[in-house]
């Protein structure tokens, strides 16, 4: 169970894609829903979105950037191992319909989150306008994809080395000033979404935002994912991991995001003592 | 009758225990166990009554003049099995069940002296069977070829598993998590309940022949109805109680602020007491402040203790009489130092410039008029606001039904808490084909409470796959 059947590097080895055999979830999953994976007895629950699903097949597909020692692990695994644990489909699916024209917003693994929902808008019949941001044109992922999913498609770099020079949030400005736009999803760093969601408040535009708290069950039993969306509290797992952008207070997100920082570096310390 | 005063006169047995100086800051079990003597000396003060009221007071109702005589005898085989009949997780139910308000409260020797040490006894009997491997498993009836899906490991749903398959069904458990147990493993600690103990009882209803799927998160992985058309012919629903209730107080979203769902999750289940030879952190409080007090806010409280804190309050709203924890538990906190903060409610939390607890602000109660339950109600004193230094929070007030598999099967019927209506005698639900029972139905109350119903259910279960609904 749970076999790995292909794996690819993306971003210089940074981001890691796996696909994984799970047939009971590959037939249930809808754009938006994440798993929880487990590398072996001892390894932490991590959460990751489902990239992609092939249902016949019998498999899903996550993408994932290595920042700790979960992820690390994950990375080394070849195919043909397993993984000891996979959970889903968890969360609420994305409400896909035809709205018009829409914008998606994807930065950093943010936008392997965002790629399924991109194509589902589209596929419902949305015009939809994607701008995707990374630090660099090496970090930048799936753009090939994302070209596809979309009406148009605006690449931004910080350090100007692909398309825009500058934020996804510049080209956002503009695209909403020029265009009659019904929709945006926005899928990133906290910040980012932070950004994103400031902009489109103040020109009333609805949007979606994807929440990423640290999670242990994933199915509303804990309360640790727990984050304020228009002053209630709310469990990511089960109520989300999709919010509405405009309520969410990402300053108690990016706090509770620092929660473990002492003990994830001693998690990566201790493993590489041990390497 | 001589020989009966003779036997009030003997003490109770009085279990060894590790020191509390020492197992405070150890994981190991706090009980070690009775010795075979000990154990036969205790037997021996049963006085074996003709209508025995201990049994009544159990809710299973264990043969339990019966399996002691055994006990007397020295044939601890014949114990087990004499147990086994009426209960299938003895060496849990040994150590965990609120002996004192049933079957040792019941205990006719309890009126003149101290009761027979029936939970004890009992525990002595499966540890002495899991230590032996004697007694002999019950025989497996021939196939009936009907499927049975039992929905969560708990002890609800593995009562049932290991009824059915004896009777012939083929049965297969859904769990949701990657381990089996339910509360068993997730919640009651290691020094309580060893968890070998637990995985020994799943052992053996797989050897029995039944099959677990871990990982299988029914309503979404998988939907009852799915289920049925994968060929099964019944379920039975066992999910618990898995909704953590907070207290919806300011402050309540600072790091530091746990429920004891996800606090004991992570020692119990992930190991996180083990970090970082396990991977999952856990947040280690200096002065760590428990809310609520039952044997949730107990286990969590002496969870926090054994990571290293400097001192752990209990702060409860209520006064000592009411506090809901067995009497053992109360005992061993006390005895490990934590202290019991009572007549005392929180207002709110308060944190750091980072979103971090620091301090909590309480406020002190008296006892006014009765209320609905019979006790009196706890009123606040005007005026009486202060502060408590906390970097560690568990909020143990209680669960609540979690909505995950009833949303995806409306067809069950639903009380106003959200529990699973099921009929109290077989655990019917108003869906065909499907029987709840344990915490998702009754609200959190005990393992034998949630074996007890499984039982039931799985009788009825029987009955409806080999005559009809
Ligand atoms: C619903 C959801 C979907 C996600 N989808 C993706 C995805 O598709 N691709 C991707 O690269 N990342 C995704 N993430 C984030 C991913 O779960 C974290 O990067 C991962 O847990 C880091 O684990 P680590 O041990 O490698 O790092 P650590 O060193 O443990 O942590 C690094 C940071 O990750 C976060 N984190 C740690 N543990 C958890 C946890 N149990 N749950 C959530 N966050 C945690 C913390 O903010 C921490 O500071 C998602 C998170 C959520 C909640
Ligand atoms: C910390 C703690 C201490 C306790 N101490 C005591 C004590 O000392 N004595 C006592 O008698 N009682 C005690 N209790 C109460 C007792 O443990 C419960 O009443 C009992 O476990 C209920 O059993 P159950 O089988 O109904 O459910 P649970 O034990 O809750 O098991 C339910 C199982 O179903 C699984 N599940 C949930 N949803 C799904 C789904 N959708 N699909 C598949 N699987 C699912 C869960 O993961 C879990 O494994 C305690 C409870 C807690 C939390
Ligand atoms: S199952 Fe519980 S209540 Fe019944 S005899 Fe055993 S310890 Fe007592
Ligand atoms: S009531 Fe007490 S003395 Fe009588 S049979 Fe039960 S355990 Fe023995
Ligand atoms: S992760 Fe436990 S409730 Fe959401």
């Amino acid at each position: 169970m749970f076999k790995i059947v292909s794996r690819e590097e993306m971003a210089q080895g940074t981001i890691i894609l796996n696909e994984i055999e799970a047939p009971r979830i590959a037939r249930k999953a809808k754009p938006g829903q994440f798993v929880i994976l487990q590398v072996n007895e001892k390894g932490e629950r991590i959460p990751l979105t489902m990239a992609d699903v092939d249902p016949d097949k019998g498999t899903i597909t996550i993408i994932y950037m290595v920042v700790g020692k979960s992820t690390a692990l994950f990375g080394k695994m070849a195919v043909g191992e397993e993984y000891f644990a996979v959970i889903g489909p968890l969360g609420k699916a994305t409400h896909i319909e035809n709205r018009g024209k829409v914008v998606c917003v994807g930065g950093g693994t943010g936008i392997a989150v965002l790629h399924p929902i991109t194509r589902a808008l589209k596929d419902a019949g949305n015009h939809v306008t994607t701008i995707l941001g990374s630090r660099n044109k090496d970090l930048l992922i799936l753009e090939d994809k994302m070209a596809n999913a979309s009406d148009t498609l605006h690449i931004c770099t910080d350090d100007g080395s692909k398309g825009h020079h500058g934020f996804v949030t510049d080209v956002l400005k503009d695209v909403l000033e020029k265009e009659d736009i019904s929709l945006v999803v926005a899928i990133g760093p906290v910040p980012m979404m932070k950004f994103v969601s400031a902009i489109t408040k103040e020109k009333g535009v609805e949007t979606l935002v994807s929440l990423n708290p640290i999670m242990v069950d994933g199915t509303g039993m804990c309360g640790g994912c727990r984050v304020s969306v228009g002053g209630e509290t709310k469990f990511a797992c089960v109520d989300g991991p999709e919010f509405d952008g405009h309520k969410v207070d990402y300053d108690e997100l990016s706090n509770r995001l620092r929660a473990y920082l002492n003990d994830e570096q001693k998690s990566v310390d201790e493993s590489e003592k041990n390497a | 009758m001589a020989g009966k005063d003779k036997k009030v006169k003997v003490p109770r047995a009085t279990m060894p225990e590790q020191a509390p100086e020492v197992r405070r800051r150890n994981f190991m079990e706090v009980p070690l166990g009775l010795t075979d003597e000990m154990a036969i000396t205790e037997a021996a003060r049963c006085l074996q009554c003709k209508k025995p009221a201990c049994v009544e007071g159990c809710p299973v109702s264990v043969d339990i003049p019966g399996f002691i005589q055994k006990i007397a005898d020295g044939d601890f085989s014949g114990a087990i099995e004499r147990l086994w009949d009426k209960n299938a997780l003895p060496a849990v139910c040994g150590r965990v069940c609120p002996q004192e308000i049933q079957c040792e409260g019941n205990c006719i020797l309890g009126k003149k002296g101290s009761s027979v040490a029936i939970g004890y006894l009992e525990r002595f009997a499966a540890d002495k069977a899991r230590e032996l491997g004697s007694g002999t498993l019950p025989k497996v009836a021939d196939k009936t070829g009907k499927k049975v899906a039992v929905i969560g490991s708990g002890p609800s749903g593995l009562t049932v598993a290991g009824d059915l398959v004896v009777k012939g069904h083929d049965v297969t458990i859904f769990e949701a998590f990657h381990q089996t147990g339910g509360v068993l493993v997730y919640g009651i600690p290691e020094f309580r309940l060893p968890k070998d103990i637990v995985a020994s009882e799943v052992a053996t209803l797989e050897k029995l022949g039944v099959k677990i799927e871990l990982n299988s998160v029914v309503g979404t992985t998988v939907t009852i109805d799915e289920l049925f058309e994968e060929g099964f012919d019944a379920a039975y629903v066992g999910v618990g109680a898995g909704l953590p209730r907070f207290m919806n107080l300011p402050g309540e979203n600072l790091i530091g602020v746990f429920s004891a769902n996800e606090y004991l999750t992570r020692a119990n289940l992930m190991k996180a007491y083990l970090f970082p030879e396990y991977d999952t952190p856990i947040a280690k409080g200096k002065n760590v402040v428990v809310l609520g007090a039952g044997n949730v806010a107990m286990d969590a409280a002496r969870t926090a203790m054994r990571l290293g804190a400097d001192t752990v309050k209990i702060v409860y709203r209520r006064s000592r009489e009411e506090m809901p924890a067995r009497a053992e538990e109360l005992h061993h906190a006390e005895q490990e130092g934590i202290e019991f903060v009572l007549l005392t409610n929180p207002i709110q939390f308060f944190g750091d410039d980072d979103g971090r607890l620091n301090g909590m602000e309480c406020l002190k109660m008296e006892l006014g008029e009765p209320d609905e339950s019979g006790r009196r109600r706890p009123v606040p004193i005007e005026g009486s606001e202060y502060r408590i230094d906390c970097d560690l929070v568990v909020v143990s007030v209680g669960a609540k039904a979690n909505p995950l598999l009833t949303n995806s099967t409306p067809d069950i019927d639903l009380n106003q808490w959200g529990n699973i209506v099921a009929d109290p005698a077989t655990g019917k639900t108003s869906k065909k084909a499907v029987w709840a029972g344990g915490d998702i139905a009754t609200g959190m109350a005990t393992v034998i409470l949630a074996m007890g119903a499984g039982r039931d259910a799985a009788n009825s279960i029987h009955d409806y796959l080999t005559i009809g609904w």
